[in-house]
């Protein structure tokens, strides 16, 4: 066995919970930043036998990661098993980097920082309840260029409430301007349950038919200035796909550390329990933490592997989903001109890609789950 | 039991008057069963009975009082089942009318009083829930005398609920109720007023014995169908069966028949025995003929099989279903269903749907046409879908609708009437309060949202009963429904040619509703012929895409899709597109008909 080559690690922390959000995070509680990252560091300690000799990719994410207590997030960097080539990566949002904590960064071995911009308005920005304003998000990017990232992602927003199409136009155009590697454009979920849900949602959904046209409006403008809308809701400059995630998109291992931490290694995925205290607990006694797993069957796999694969723009082989395919949707998908044949692999066309995840749940033979 | 001893009766009243109570109350007066084993509406057996409170099925009961044996004959209380309503007051002499002193005379107590009188019934009035504070007892007292023709004070007057009355009830059965005529001596000739089906037993005949006796073992005949068989066991309901070795003469009771079809034994056909026949039957037979007919397809085309068994089932107990097999190409393998009304057909889909747990499609409910083809060729059409285009006449079923209603809403009424083709046919003040208007209405017009319209515009206060009185040729066009360019036939409709255009409207504008957007635009068209008479178009999707998916979201965006899928499952496909299930209805309720 030839080992996990990706590694992802969570960093709960976060200056305030912004209203849409429906992660794992956990506000403020400074005192806690060195012994949390003392237990990922356990955690990592008791699952190295997992991992290959040389890791691809390790991701920070969060939370906000550069919001970690500084001399934490460097130890946790300094202690990483990554070889020079690999893609490291850490999220940021933009009012945590200072000149000071971009060249740490770069010191520290971090390779790619993807930035959590989601606007450039601020009305906008005040919606979404980020802190940044669009002179902190720039200021962040010329940062991290200035301490020699030559590798930075932009995350944007789009179908926030209020934003019309020229204030996403706006948006783009800004982002453009900037000239980032990557880009990742969601469109926003006001999730069940948030703040923002019980605040925004009967706009949204007022808003619902005006925003119909934005998805395209963003794949078609970033394409037009260069980038290559590789992912359902990411575009790069020629080579500069984020390794990591292709890493999930192609079906590959991964092991994740960290509270509310997903792994998936040889047919089994876990995840840990949110809870920090129980986290922090089990690994001071060198104790796994609480975790539920999933076993993943043959056939549910190659079913992630579809509903994953076709979210790329290159074919998924489809020797490698056998038994997902419903033939008889595939020739409807085909005859209508959203999926195509190419040699041995399964695409969307441009359209199907519009319509990725109806045209997935067609193509998918009928489950048992 | 000497005939002179012997009074057979039934109730008759509107629906929740309080007939199942006083039912009740008799067997426990006359001790047939004691209080602990009293159930609440002890002869109505099916649980969907009780929980409507309406009697499906007939059932007889005989009860001791002051030395008579009382045969009490419970009778169905809906308009649908008017012809086993008529058979069992057949094998009566007698009937309590029931009316709820604080609602008064309702439309199907009319009915009623109207079959027992045709029967020649001798006719018991009683007014119930006297205790209610907002009753009247005395006014209905008087509207109900002046109905049967009685004099008031000959109107009893009880409280099912509280028991008062119940004695006099008793002791007017005896008193008024003839007892029944018939020859002990003749060849035996018994009613069959209905049959119910027992797993192990077979059919088992209700009958009246009119002339001669049975005895068990004995070889029986149904005259009308010709069937034979044995009698396995003969007996009487108190209320359970109670085998006994003689049905007499003027006596009611049951018979074991063993026959695995209740088709082969149908209701008012004359059993009479095979070593000593009758030379002639009771009059009255007649075969029922379904008014209402609707496609039934199961959700999941798998449950085909369960359906067609489940239908058959149902048949043994049910021998005025009809049921055949049809194949829709929107909707997959079903059946054609006839029923004898609109809450027979309610009442066949609840059961198949709670008693055998399926999941139903029910298409539009339609009447049958009588069609002439240019070809001279003479059709019955059960399904619009069927109704060939070179038309040279096409005749439908009209009713004749009795409505009562309180003053203030006959002009709604007459209003809905008008709108639904019907005919003015005449009007009359059954009190200062109530009017009686009688129309003459094409069925297909009752039958699609009439009783709804009916009780919005009269806020329930409308009763409303109706007899189908025989077809008339209209001008009828059937109305197709094209989606993405192909007709779906089970959304076609036959209707009046004036009104294609307001329904293809209405029906076209509600789909575009009903049916989600697709990942291409979709047409929706009305056409009569090839003539389009309206169109809208669902706009294509534009976006379907789940946003994020990193590793710690798979699972969830998996199951997600699996649920997307699921949801994809319970739709039907309809050429490449994907309707769901409630389209289908939609040519029930369309809104904005009007407009």
């Amino acid at each position: 066995m030839s080992g996990v080559r990706h590694l992802y690690l969570h960093l709960p922390f976060c200056a305030h919970r912004c209203g849409y959000c429906d992660f794992v995070t956990l506000v403020g509680r400074a005192d806690r930043h060195t012994a949390y990252v003392d237990a990922l560091l356990a955690e990592l300690r008791l699952e190295a036998s997992l991992l290959a000799d040389e890791l691809e990719t390790v991701y920070l994410g969060g939370g906000t990661p550069t919001f970690t207590e500084p001399e934490a997030l460097a130890r946790l960097l300094g202690a990483l098993p990554a070889p020079p080539a690999a893609e490291v990566t850490v999220e940021a949002n933009p009012e945590t980097v200072t000149p000071a904590l971009a060249s740490r960064l770069r010191r520290q071995g971090a390779t790619r920082v993807s930035l959590g911009a989601q606007s450039f308005q601020p009305e906008l920005l005040a919606v979404l309840e980020r802190r940044a304003t669009p002179v902190a998000v720039r200021s962040a990017f010329y940062h991290l260029r200035d301490a020699g990232f030559d590798n930075i992602s932009l995350d944007l927003l789009y179908g926030i409430p209020g934003q019309s199409a020229s204030d996403l136009e706006l948006d783009l155009a800004e982002a453009i301007a900037l000239g980032p590697e990557h880009l990742s454009c969601y469109e926003l979920e006001a999730k069940p349950g948030t703040r923002f849900t019980h605040v925004h949602g009967e706009e949204l959904v007022r808003q619902a038919d005006a925003m119909e046209g934005y998805f395209e409006f963003v794949v078609a403008t970033l394409r037009g200035a260069g980038y290559r809308w590789y992912e359902t809701a990411n575009f790069c400059r020629p080579g500069r796909q984020a390794r990591h995630n292709i890493a999930y998109w192609q079906g590959r291992d991964y092991l994740g550390i960290g509270i509310g931490a997903v792994s998936t290694v040889n047919g089994l995925r876990w995840r840990n329990r949110p809870s920090l205290g129980g986290y922090v607990r089990a690994l001071a006694e060198e104790r796994r933490p609480p975790r539920e797993e999933e076993p993943l069957e043959p056939h549910v796999q190659s079913r992630e592997r579809l509903m994953l694969g076709l979210r790329l723009d290159e074919p998924v082989p489809l020797a490698e989903v056998e038994g997902a395919v419903d033939g008889a949707a595939l020739a409807r998908m085909e005859r209508l001109g959203l999926a195509r044949r190419t040699g041995g692999g399964l695409a969307l066309t441009t359209r199907g890609r519009f319509l990725g995840g109806g045209v997935t749940a067609e193509l998918l033979t009928p489950g048992s789950e | 039991m000497a005939l002179e001893r012997i009074r057979n009766f039934s109730i008759v009243a509107h629906i929740d008057h309080g007939k199942s109570t006083l039912a009740d109350r008799i067997l426990e007066v006359t001790k047939t069963l004691s209080e602990r084993q009293m159930r609440e509406q002890v002869l109505d057996s099916m649980d969907l009975e009780r929980e409507r409170g309406i009697t499906i099925k007939a059932q007889a009961v005989r009860v001791e009082w002051r030395g008579h044996q009382l045969n009490l004959i419970d009778t169905p209380g809906h308009v649908d089942f008017t012809y086993e309503v008529s058979r069992a007051l057949q094998a009566c002499e007698g009937a309590l009318l029931v009316v709820d002193a604080a609602q008064g005379i309702e439309a199907q107590t009319l009915a009623n009083a109207y079959l027992a009188l045709e029967n020649d019934l001798e006719i018991v009035p009683v007014v119930n829930k006297i205790d209610l504070p907002q009753s009247d007892p005395s006014a209905t007292a008087a509207d109900v005398a002046k109905l049967v023709g009685e004099d008031s004070d000959r109107v009893l007057r009880i409280s099912a609920k509280t028991g008062a009355g119940i004695e006099a009830v008793l002791d007017a059965v005896v008193e008024r109720i003839p007892s029944p005529e018939g020859d002990p001596a003749a060849p035996p000739r018994a009613l069959v007023f209905d049959s119910s089906y027992d797993q192990y037993r077979g059919v088992v005949a209700f009958v009246r014995m009119v002339d001669g006796r049975f005895t068990p073992r004995q070889r029986l005949r149904a005259m009308a169908a010709g069937t034979r068989f044995e009698a396995e066991e003969l007996g009487f309901f108190s209320p359970d069966r109670s085998p006994t070795e003689t049905l007499e003469a003027g006596e009611v009771g049951y018979v074991v028949t063993g026959l695995k079809d209740v088709s082969r034994l149908r209701v008012g056909d004359t059993l009479t025995a095979e070593e000593r026949p009758a030379s002639h039957p009771l009059p009255g037979y007649k075969d029922v003929k379904p008014t209402v007919f609707a496609g039934l397809y199961p959700t999941e085309s798998d449950d085909y099989p369960d359906l067609r068994d489940a239908l058959e089932k149902l048949k043994l107990n049910d021998a005025s279903l009809f049921y055949e097999p049809e194949t829709s190409r929107a909707l997959g393998f079903g059946f054609r269903c006839g029923f004898l009304g609109l809450l027979h057909m309610e009442i066949v889909r609840e059961r198949l749907e709670r008693e055998f747990d399926l999941d139903l499609l029910v298409t539009a409910p339609n009447v049958a046409y009588r069609v002439l083809t240019k070809g001279g060729e003479e059709l019955e059409v059960h399904n619009p879908a069927d109704m060939p285009t070179e038309i040279e006449l096409v005749e439908e079923p009209y009713i004749r609708a009795t409505t009562i209603v309180p003053k203030d809403y006959v002009g709604s009424v007459m209003e809905l009437n008008n709108d639904r083709r019907g005919r003015f046919h005449h009007m009359e003040y059954l009190s200062e309060e109530r009017v009686l208007l009688a129309y003459d209405l094409p069925l297909a017009d009752i039958v699609y949202d009439y009783y709804d319209q009916l009780k919005s515009r009269t806020r329930g206060y409308a009763s409303f009963d109706y007899d189908v009185i025989g077809f008339e040729a209209g001008e009828l066009v059937r109305l197709d429904v094209l989606l993405a360019g192909d007709p779906v036939d089970a959304l076609s409709l036959i209707v009046h040619r004036t009104a294609a255009y307001g329904r293809g409207r209405a029906l076209v504008d509600r789909l575009r509703v009903e049916i989600p957007r697709q990942m291409f635009d979709v047409p929706v068209q009305a056409a009569v012929g090839s003539r389009i008479i309206a169109r809208e178009t669902i706009k294509a999707r534009r976006k379907d895409v789940l946003a994020k998916c990193y590793g710690g979201d798979i699972t969830r965006k998996r199951k997600l899709l699996e649920r997307q899928k699921k949801g994809k499952k319970r739709m039907k496909q309809v050429g490449a597109v994907e309707v769901p299930q409630e389209a289908f209805l939609a040519v029930l309720n369309l809104d904005g008909e009007k407009k």
